[in-house]
């Protein structure tokens, strides 16, 4: 089994498999939270759905609405299993709290390069680490 | 992040889910920011209140605060919401968001916090003094309470406002400390600022410059606390200013040498109203962003007195600031005039764009910008007397 280390952000564990973004994520207006499928036009990861992933993404950008919006998905059970980004900011901070989602960032330089699409990952907002 | 021992218990869980939340949310800003410890604040105001704003979801997420007990632990103040509580029927506003407004307002009430529902609390509520340590998150606000107070706040977000409250902390970082609040972008005023639709294109022009550095004014020769209000406010729309200082007349004055400078001329404030207005005749002229203190709803009222305005006229202020203007008569004016004062709520958080409303006249740098991107408005900018007389 292989870690790799990162900095806590939210708390909990969680598995899922890895859908990687190469584009930053905006909540409100690029993510439907009923379906929970990327609508955003022309992202990296348009029409792919969210739910249950381990969602990993550079950053988050847009509106500050878009906490609640991740908070929205969990009620709906459309919400990512857990959240890696490349450097957390407030917008996916605050949402992946409150709505109980572990999420850690700054994975260390090559993990976020074996970070492959499809593979199953293990996060642990707690200690701050991916296994797989 | 070192916590205090209480601040631990609240990590914990041992206050209840709300505050273990909250904490873990500040915990979270504190590293991403930096922060190596929290600080108590003495006051709080939460944005995030117009149900227009915050929609279904923000609506979700303050029923699941109520619902795990939140409670705030320091004087909380309100927002405006996207009415007025007592005149939202005179106002047209449809029903439905009328019901989800009310919910989002005694979801906050249940948490203790006060319905002031205004952007001035420091004009009807609170004073903070120079060097107090507070956590308030609407842009002008918190551009006056750094600025013209002297107090301390980041520019803080919903949530991150609302879990400050319920634990009474905030992380330490950001304007909270004395070397990230230097200036190093100085303006010279190189013409004449007198009304407020003079000080809002000089901050418009302003804060589409400065970026995340604090401006720092020299050649104002004079300006009231209601110009700063609009300066601040403007900035903190067209860019994303929380602090500025302005020589001679704010509390403080710190500016390293060797500053850039650049230079704001008669030139610069033609081209920024020209640029914020459009040719056209309003249909509602709104005055009042941030909220109208009594002396600016006094000239408002001295403007109309007598007269019939031909188009729609709102005066939003503090609830507070609109008692003591019916107190004065002022109220009376302005209503026999053909225009409203109203409370609670303003021309840009309020849904003018579902209430008919296609041309909005103002004389605020922040409302121009949010009237037109926010409520999908054509502006019409100038000062008081020009546009309502229109």
């Amino acid at each position: 089994m292989q870690i790799i280390k990162c900095r806590a952000i939210s708390r909990g564990k969680a598995k899922g498999k890895v859908l990687l973004s190469k584009d930053a994520i905006s909540f409100l207006g690029g993510v439907d939270p009923k379906s929970g499928i990327i609508v955003e036009k022309g992202h990296a990861i348009e029409g792919k759905c969210i739910a249950g992933t381990v969602l990993v993404f550079p950053r988050g950008k847009g509106s500050t609405v878009g906490s609640y919006v991740i908070l929205q998905l969990k009620k709906n059970g459309k919400a990512p299993a857990a959240i890696v980004n490349v450097e957390a900011e407030p917008i996916i901070a605050v949402g992946a709290i409150i709505s109980n989602i572990p999420m850690v960032d700054k994975p260390q330089k090559d993990g976020y390069a074996m970070l492959k699409d499809g593979i199953v990952v293990e996060v642990d907002g707690e200690k701050g680490e991916i296994k797989y | 992040m070192e916590l205090s021992k209480s601040e631990q218990s609240m990590y914990d869980g041992e206050l209840g889910e709300a505050c273990r939340q909250s904490m873990e949310i500040l915990m979270a800003l504190g590293k991403i920011y930096g922060a190596k410890n929290m600080i108590p604040v003495t006051s709080v105001q939460v944005a995030g209140v117009s149900y227009k704003t915050i929609g279904d979801a923000g609506l979700e997420y303050l029923m699941e605060n109520v619902k795990n007990g939140a409670k705030v632990k320091v004087p909380t103040f309100l927002n405006p919401a996207g009415m007025d509580r007592e005149q939202w029927q005179e106002m047209k506003i449809p029903e439905q968001f009328a019901k989800k407004q009310i919910e989002v307002l005694d979801a906050y009430a249940k948490m203790g916090i006060s319905m002031t529902c205004t952007c001035t609390p420091y004009l009807v509520e609170i004073r903070p003094k120079v060097g107090e340590h507070i956590a308030w998150a609407e842009s002008s606000a918190i551009a006056f309470a750094n600025s013209v107070l002297g107090a301390r706040t980041n520019r803080e977000g919903g949530p991150s406002a609302l879990a400050a409250a319920i634990c009474g902390v905030t992380p330490n970082y950001g304007l909270h400390l004395d070397e990230n609040r230097i200036s190093d972008f100085v303006v010279k005023v190189n013409c004449d600022v007198k009304s407020n639709a003079d000080f809002g294109a000089l901050g418009y022009w302003v804060g589409e410059r400065a970026n995340a550095r604090n401006p720092a004014f020299v050649g104002i020769k004079s300006a009231s606390e209601d110009r700063l209000k609009a300066l601040g406010a403007a900035m903190a729309a067209s860019g994303s200013t929380a602090l500025f200082y302005v020589k001679g007349i704010t509390p403080e004055w710190k500016v390293k040498t060797g500053a850039e400078e650049v230079e704001f001329t008669k030139k610069d404030m033609q081209t920024t109203k020209e640029k914020l207005t459009s040719p056209e005749k309003p249909q509602l002229v709104t005055i009042g962003c941030p909220h109208a203190s009594i002396d600016e709803i006094m000239e408002v009222a001295g403007i109309v007195k007598g007269k019939k305005v031909t188009c729609d006229l709102w005066v939003c202020t503090a609830r507070k600031t609109k008692e003591k203007a019916d107190k004065e008569g002022l109220t009376a004016v302005i209503e026999k005039a053909g225009g409203r004062v109203i409370a609670d709520t303003c021309m840009v958080v309020c849904p003018l764009e579902e209430m008919g409303y296609k041309v909005t006249g103002c004389n605020s740098g922040k409302a121009a910008k949010y009237l037109a991107n926010l409520c999908k408005q054509k502006v019409v900018y100038g000062d008081v007397g020009d546009i309502i007389c229109k």
